[in-house]
């Protein structure tokens, strides 16, 4: 590989990590959009700051975890700290080398990708968990639980080699945040007053619609780094061409969603539902993640319609089951994800239904029941659900003392 | 002296404005405000579950009148604010008995 090669393929990584850094920007307004306004201030903040925790935890202990080089053995990676080492020049020019971009600029893409696992949480459990625990569940999702499982697949662990293929990370971070978030929602219960006394589920309108609309477009565009860059390469005929595919297929995925989606809500409720639109045009998003660089333009589309009739069935299936998930996070991650990691070996011949199914029932097996442990420890010491009388007032009040649209308030004297 | 209290539908404000100003009313509080009569509310639906708005937006006027102009602004309410669809609103007339003109001091009719 030349040196312009090697920058070109530096230069595309690190745009496509601004490009998902992004996403949570997209997750925040979609989240703050969906939930009520008095819980705006609360979930904004639990947003920048499961940002931030994501970066520092993968860079501590994260990224070595996920990436060991030599793990210890197919399920353990063990422990490792900080970055890696950069390359050297020499190992570029090696002969048979397959140095191909800065590791400094691999760090940066994939820390991004963990923010997106532990975003996905959030919405669930949105409206009724306290801060503090979330923050607390935050740190060992995204240094232990995320890079954990991270190594079995991409870090060369119990998965690599059994026919489970996941491009850009429909099981390994969207199914895996998924199955975190449902964990936590069991533990959580429905948020007050989302079901009827009788058990009947009770609409609980989101307060900015117009915020989720411009979210979901944020995470729309932040998806061409998500899956463009999980590539990995630019430079030459063929990564230049697969780029491109992957652009492609990822944007149809996602109008195919979207319109599926529409006209499904359309079918069954007799309106335009504007919020199962924006998680169809997500579904479809999801749905092509795990494979998007193989599938024909048209399949890519099939895909995407499949993901967003399924993420309109299954967000009523959901809310019917009591796992009351403020913004669809489950159905549009979690079963969106194990969708599209299914549709993989329609176009990938390498791989296998088995394998894929191996993957979901390891990923979110493992990912489910770790969580699970954490919340409930998490639940024994500090707590993880507010006070009733915090939620009647608002977390913004409870938590943030602070409000996201503050009226006839004045400075204290 | 009366206080003239009009509930109307908030996209009829423009007219009435312009109508009463035509008919010599010289000011006016107006603030947004939300309630039901007979129209009652409406159900709207958030995925896939219906939910009931119980109180509709609404537009209140309040003006302040010399007698001899009541009779006046009513009807020129009633004209320009009516859809002849149910939830056009309603005016109620009370007894004004003092009114202070902050700036001057002024009281009563020549305050209005």
């Amino acid at each position: 590989m030349t040196e312009l090669e090697y920058a070109l393929n530096t230069f595309y990584l690190l745009i496509c990590a601004a490009l998902v850094m992004w996403m949570a920007a997209g997750f925040t307004m979609l989240e703050a959009g969906l939930v009520r306004a008095r819980n705006t201030v609360e979930i904004l903040t639990k947003n920048v700051a499961l940002y931030a925790i994501a970066c520092l935890m993968y860079f501590l202990v994260g990224y070595q975890m996920m990436y060991p080089g030599e793990g210890v053995n197919a399920f353990w990676p063990g422990f490792g700290f900080g970055v890696s080492a950069e390359n050297a020049l020499a190992d570029l020019t090696a002969e048979g080398s397959e140095v191909a971009f800065s590791s400094l600029a691999d760090f940066m893409f994939q820390v991004v990708f963990v923010a997106t696992a532990m975003s996905i949480v959030s919405g669930a459990v949105a409206e009724r968990m306290k801060l503090w625990a979330f923050l607390a569940f935050a740190v060992v999702m995204t240094g232990v639980i995320y890079p954990w499982q991270g190594y079995w697949s991409w870090g060369g662990g119990v998965l690599d080699g059994l026919g489970y293929s996941d491009y850009a990370g429909g099981g390994i971070v969207h199914m895996a945040g998924a199955a975190a978030a449902l964990a936590g929602v069991l533990l959580l219960g429905p948020r007050a007053g989302k079901y009827t006394a009788d058990g009947r589920p009770r609409a609980i309108p989101g307060a900015n619609l117009p915020l989720a609309t411009l979210g979901m477009f944020i995470l729309w565009m932040g998806w061409f780094g998500f899956n463009g860059g999980s590539e990995l390469a630019v430079a030459g005929f063929g990564s230049a061409n697969a780029v491109a595919k992957v652009f492609v297929n990822t944007n149809l995925a996602a109008a195919a969603g979207l319109v599926a989606a529409l006209l499904f809500a359309r079918f069954l409720f007799g309106k335009a539902d504007l919020t199962m639109a924006l998680n169809g045009a997500l579904a479809g998003l999801v749905s092509i993640t795990a494979g998007p660089s193989t599938p024909e333009p048209w399949l890519a589309v099939l895909i995407g319609a499949v993901g967003g009739v399924v993420v309109v069935a299954s967000i009523l299936a959901f809310d019917r089951i009591r796992i009351d998930d403020p913004v669809g996070a489950i159905s549009v991650h979690g079963v969106c994800g194990i969708l599209g990691l299914l549709a993989v070996p329609l176009s990938n011949p390498d791989a296998t239904f088995l394998g894929q199914i191996a993957g979901i029932a390891l990923i979110g097996g493992f990912v489910f029941v770790a969580s699970l442990g954490v919340w409930a420890a998490l639940n024994a010491t500090l707590g993880i659900r507010v006070h009733p009388d915090d939620e009647r007032a608002g977390l913004d009040f409870a938590e943030c003392g602070m409000e996201a649209y503050p009226d006839f308030a004045h400075g204290g004297d | 002296m009366k206080l003239i209290t009009a509930i109307i539908k908030p996209f009829k404000l423009d007219d009435v404005r312009e109508a009463l100003a035509e008919v010599g009313v010289q000011g006016m509080t107006v603030s947004e405000t939300r309630g039901f009569g007979r129209q009652k509310g409406h159900t709207e639906l958030y995925r896939g579950a219906e939910y009931v708005v119980d109180f509709l937006p609404k537009i209140k006027l309040e003006i302040a009148v010399p007698d001899d102009q009541v009779e006046r602004v009513i009807e020129t309410l009633t004209e320009t604010a009516r859809s002849g669809r149910i939830g056009d609103g309603k005016i109620f007339v009370t007894e004004l008995e003092r009114v202070v003109r902050i700036r001057t001091g002024e009281v009563n009719e020549s305050a209005l």
